[in-house]
């Protein structure tokens, strides 16, 4: 077993692990960065379309692109040091055990540890979808892998189930790529994903979006032949004559690895707690990016794990401390809230990071504590499918006692 | 096939492979024709998976017999072939004062069958032994031997060790009718062509009855039994660490949970009439089966499934019991139909039964000299202890190469499965786990297509799932 030391060891180099190594290797630090793939960027590699960067950069740049803006500068820091096709299979304490095709086993020991392990994809599995088990269902990541990078077509004859953002975008890229989308399915009665994305990928290519809508049986022994789609609301059925079904039903952020070190999780994020800094339960250790909360712009993934890289050079720096803890809640119409807690003292009112519960019009978000109510911001538009973002007040920090963060407004 | 063969067994079933493997310890000429692309893929890889030790079936019968006997041939099987077998012990409960007369029942029967190690307990050991049991059930009947498999594992050792020793296996391969000579079988005719062969095993699970009829054999009848099941995380995979099996009754051993030698937690089967070709899981039949488990298990999470199935069972419903036995209308056809539960943990002991018959035929069963017993497995990368991983990865480097990341299967492994004949998607899945954790291929799937159009040397169109017209992509895109 190959043993390496170092002060920081970042876990997965998608783009919030890129970031938190970039921000923890720019302040002097030792840092290893662990991917498994043979190449930096993760999911961005596979993402082809426009759209990153907008608002870190201000320019408009496809996913690989962004990724490489990150790997440029990583690699330019002698202080930190990549390792490529290297899978993380355990972690105890703050040692971390690898394996690769060169070292073997790998075990490197840190004084921090940032989680950036990004998400998986909900699968048919979870959803319990009825039917027979043929080829041709793809989670929407998968069938993009297979069409982006190795360049293959998934079926001829689409339909989406799930709005979410990367179902919108490949029916749109299918659609380019020559096969017939039928439609996108989804259960709620408003999309999963981003507006420009309803916009953008649906809309402008005359793609159907049947909302209230779910598949209720796949056909076909060997290759899907067809699906039986419903109504949620008149409860009316009818076939639809595809050869593929791309799922797009939700991100579950990848903790598997969080847990076996204690890291406590979220149920309403699938992320670990953390507070302002990005710090776990577990002193020591960070998350940020997907395995935190499923984010809709890569921007703010990567303005979040500088707060995490941050964090982890505080850390070992032995700045840390910690006299309190303030918790910050959830409260009406609002899924969840990062970070979970602030740490005090606090030096200056964090931003926070939250998704409403449906989509709302005219609306005011409120922070309370101690019995007092701020307004946060005002909305026109809040919906799921788009992250809110927004600065608390120095005041609702006075008392030092817990917060709560509700929405008020007309639904949608 | 020019040459006539001695033997040809009809079904790569967990039935059909052990019979294969026992008949290559003599110096037999012997086949074996399947209609998929690779063995175990009908009743055999979607069962519960469990080795019963054979309290349950009629005392008397051909089921109790072969039951209790396979159960007792099962470890030393397991052991030779490297197949994993878990005594884990199970228990059948009781919700109520009046199920106890029930267990003892059965566990008198037990005794009859010959099954040792029954102990009937109350709540309190009960608990102590299951603490995430309803607190409503009364008592159990423990069954200490209960074993669990990998059934479609054992279907690939027996297969692999078989072919070792020299029997043929001819797959993708349907037989569609029969050359009689008279009450003779002079040939099976396929849909690649006729193979000539002195004697005819059929093992065709729920289509046996089918393939008798082709040769003018209709002594029995399959009826097909399907029953629906729900894979959970192996996160909660030590929710039972027992086989948890409901009262019986008179059809069934009703819907259990139970752990997987792979750490997974297991629900179902429930049970109902269907077509042979109907594998389809129903919307109901998921809800009957997970709210009959919640009653035993309330704390089961149902955001943990990770994948659902169904299988088929072959029941002849009329003798209630196996139908292993010379056909009355064919006179060098031998059936080995109606193979319900408990099927897999009689199947060592059908085979040698099925060799017995052979030999009361006038077969000659002389031992080969050179017979090879032992069968290894694919190493298991997730499985190995760090030295080991070290190791493998300087002997060779493939196996640091982790393609699953779910299950930490790494690229040596698949590069072994192929190797050893595994040419799908799904072929590939039951050897290594590749594509069965909780992500369900979704990471290594588009990974997996290039590698195997790699190392199969076929081009991606050209791969499937589990063959025939399960293509995975269908070309490339624009250029």
């Amino acid at each position: 077993m190959k043993e390496i030391k170092t002060d920081i060891v970042v876990i997965g180099g998608g783009p919030a692990g890129l970031a938190a190594a970039l921000r923890s290797g720019e302040a002097g630090a030792n840092v290893i960065l662990v991917e498994r793939d043979f190449e930096l960027g993760g999911i961005l590699n596979q993402c082809i379309h426009t759209g990153f960067g907008l608002s870190l950069l201000g320019v408009e740049l496809t996913g690989p692109e962004y990724a490489e803006t990150f790997i440029e500068k990583v690699l330019s820091l002698s202080n930190v040091k990549v390792l490529l096709s290297t899978m993380v299979l355990d972690i105890k304490e703050k040692t971390v055990y690898g394996v690769n095709k060169k070292d073997g086993v790998v075990a490197i020991k840190a004084g921090a540890i940032v989680l950036s392990m990004g998400c998986r994809e909900r699968t048919r599995g979870a959803l319990g979808i009825p039917g027979e088990r043929p080829a041709g269902i793809y989670t929407a990541g998968s069938a993009q892998r297979l069409i982006n990078i190795e360049g293959l077509m998934p079926g001829k004859r689409i339909v989406v189930l799930g709005s979410g953002d990367i179902g919108m975008i490949m029916a749109r890229r299918l659609l380019l790529e020559g096969a017939e989308v039928l439609g996108v399915l989804e259960k709620l009665p408003y999309p999963g994903g981003l507006t420009r994305n309803v916009v953008q990928c649906l809309e402008d290519f005359g793609i159907p979006l049947y909302l209230n809508h779910t598949i209720t049986e796949i056909r076909g022994k060997y290759r899907v032949e067809g699906v039986i789609a419903e109504n949620l609301l008149t409860k009316e059925r009818f076939s639809m004559d595809v050869d593929t079904i791309l799922l797009s039903v939700g991100l579950i952020p990848e903790n598997e690895l969080s847990k076996k070190i204690g890291v406590r999780l979220d149920p309403r994020t699938g992320g670990p707690i953390v507070d302002q800094y990005r710090e776990t339960n577990v002193d020591g250790v960070f998350a940020c990016g997907n395995v935190l909360q499923v984010h809709d712009l890569v921007d703010e993934v990567t303005r979040e794990s500088y707060i995490a890289g941050e964090g982890a050079i505080r850390y070992i720096s032995g700045k840390r401390r910690v006299e309190g803890i303030i918790n910050l809640r959830p409260g009406e119409n609002i899924r969840y809230i990062v970070p979970q807690r602030l740490s005090l003292p606090v030096d200056s009112p964090p931003y926070i990071y939250f998704r409403p519960q449906e989509p709302f019009v005219n609306c005011q978000i409120i922070g309370k504590s101690n019995g007092r109510e701020f307004t946060l911001g005002s909305y026109e538009y809040a919906r799921p499918g788009e992250m809110i973002k927004l600065r608390l007040k120095r005041e609702l920090l006075d008392s030092s006692l817990d917060i709560e963060v509700s929405l008020v407004g007309e639904k949608e | 096939m020019d040459k006539e063969l001695d033997i040809i067994i009809i079904g790569g079933g967990i039935v059909g492979t052990a019979i294969a493997r026992e008949l290559s310890r003599y110096q037999l000429d012997v086949a074996l024709v399947e209609k998929e692309s690779d063995v175990g893929w009908g009743t055999t890889k979607a069962n519960s998976a469990i080795v019963h030790t054979g309290y349950d079936p009629k005392p008397g019968t051909l089921m109790a017999k072969l039951n209790v006997q396979g159960a007792r041939l099962f470890p030393s099987v397991c052991e030779e072939l490297d197949v994993p077998y878990k005594r884990l012990g199970s228990l059948v409960l009781t919700p109520d004062e009046e199920g106890f007369k029930v267990l003892e029942d059965l566990k008198e029967k037990g005794k009859i069958n010959g099954v040792t190690n029954l102990e009937i307990i109350k709540q309190e050991k009960l608990f102590d032994l299951e603490p995430n049991l309803s607190r409503d059930i009364k008592g159990a009947l423990w069954v200490k031997d209960t074993a669990i498999t990998s059934p479609v594992e054992l279907a690939i050792a027996f297969r692999e060790n078989a072919q070792e020793n020299g029997v043929r296996f001819i797959l993708d391969t349907t037989v569609v009718g029969f050359d009689l000579e008279g009450k003779r079988i002079k040939s099976v005719k396929t849909d690649k062509g006729s193979i000539r062969a002195k004697w005819v095993i059929n093992a065709g699970g729920v289509y046996s009855d089918d393939i008798a009829r082709l040769a003018g054999d209709d002594s029995f009848s399959i009826t097909p039994v399907k029953g629906e099941y729900a894979l959970f995380d192996k996160e909660i995979g030590s929710l039972v660490r027992r086989v948890i099996f409901p009262l019986p009754t008179e059809t069934t051993k009703g819907i259990l949970v139970l752990p997987t030698v792979d750490g997974n937690l297991l629900v179902g089967p429930n049970e109902h009439i269907t077509t042979k070709d109907d594998t389809n899981v129903t919307e109901e039949g998921l809800k009957q089966v997970i709210s009959f488990v919640k009653r035993e298990v309330p704390s089961l999470p149902l955001n943990m499934i990770i994948t659902v199935f169904a299988g088929l069972r072959a029941k002849e419903l009329n003798r209630k019991d196996f139908v292993i036995e010379p056909s009355p209308v064919v006179e060098n056809l031998i059936n080995v139909g109606g193979i319900q539960s408990p099927g897999l943990s009689s199947a060592p002991a059908i085979a040698i039964y099925v060799a017995e018959i052979l030999k009361d035929r006038g077969v000659e069963l002389n031992k080969k000299k050179h017979f090879i017993p032992e069968r290894k497995a694919i190493p298991r990368f997730a499985n190995l202890s760090w030295e080991e991983r070290t190791k493998l990865i300087a002997k060779d480097p493939s196996y640091g190469e982790i393609i699953c990341r779910c299950e930490y299967v790494t690229v040596g492994e698949i590069v072994e499965a192929v190797r050893r004949g595994a040419n799908t998607l799904d072929g590939i899945k039951f050897r290594t786990r590749a594509g069965s954790g909780r992500c369900q291929g979704g990471f290594c799937g588009p990974r997996l297509i290039p590698l195997l159009s790699q190392l199969l040397e076929i081009s991606p169109e050209e791969i499937t799932k589990k063959g025939k017209e399960s293509r995975l992509v269908i070309g490339e895109t624009k250029r």
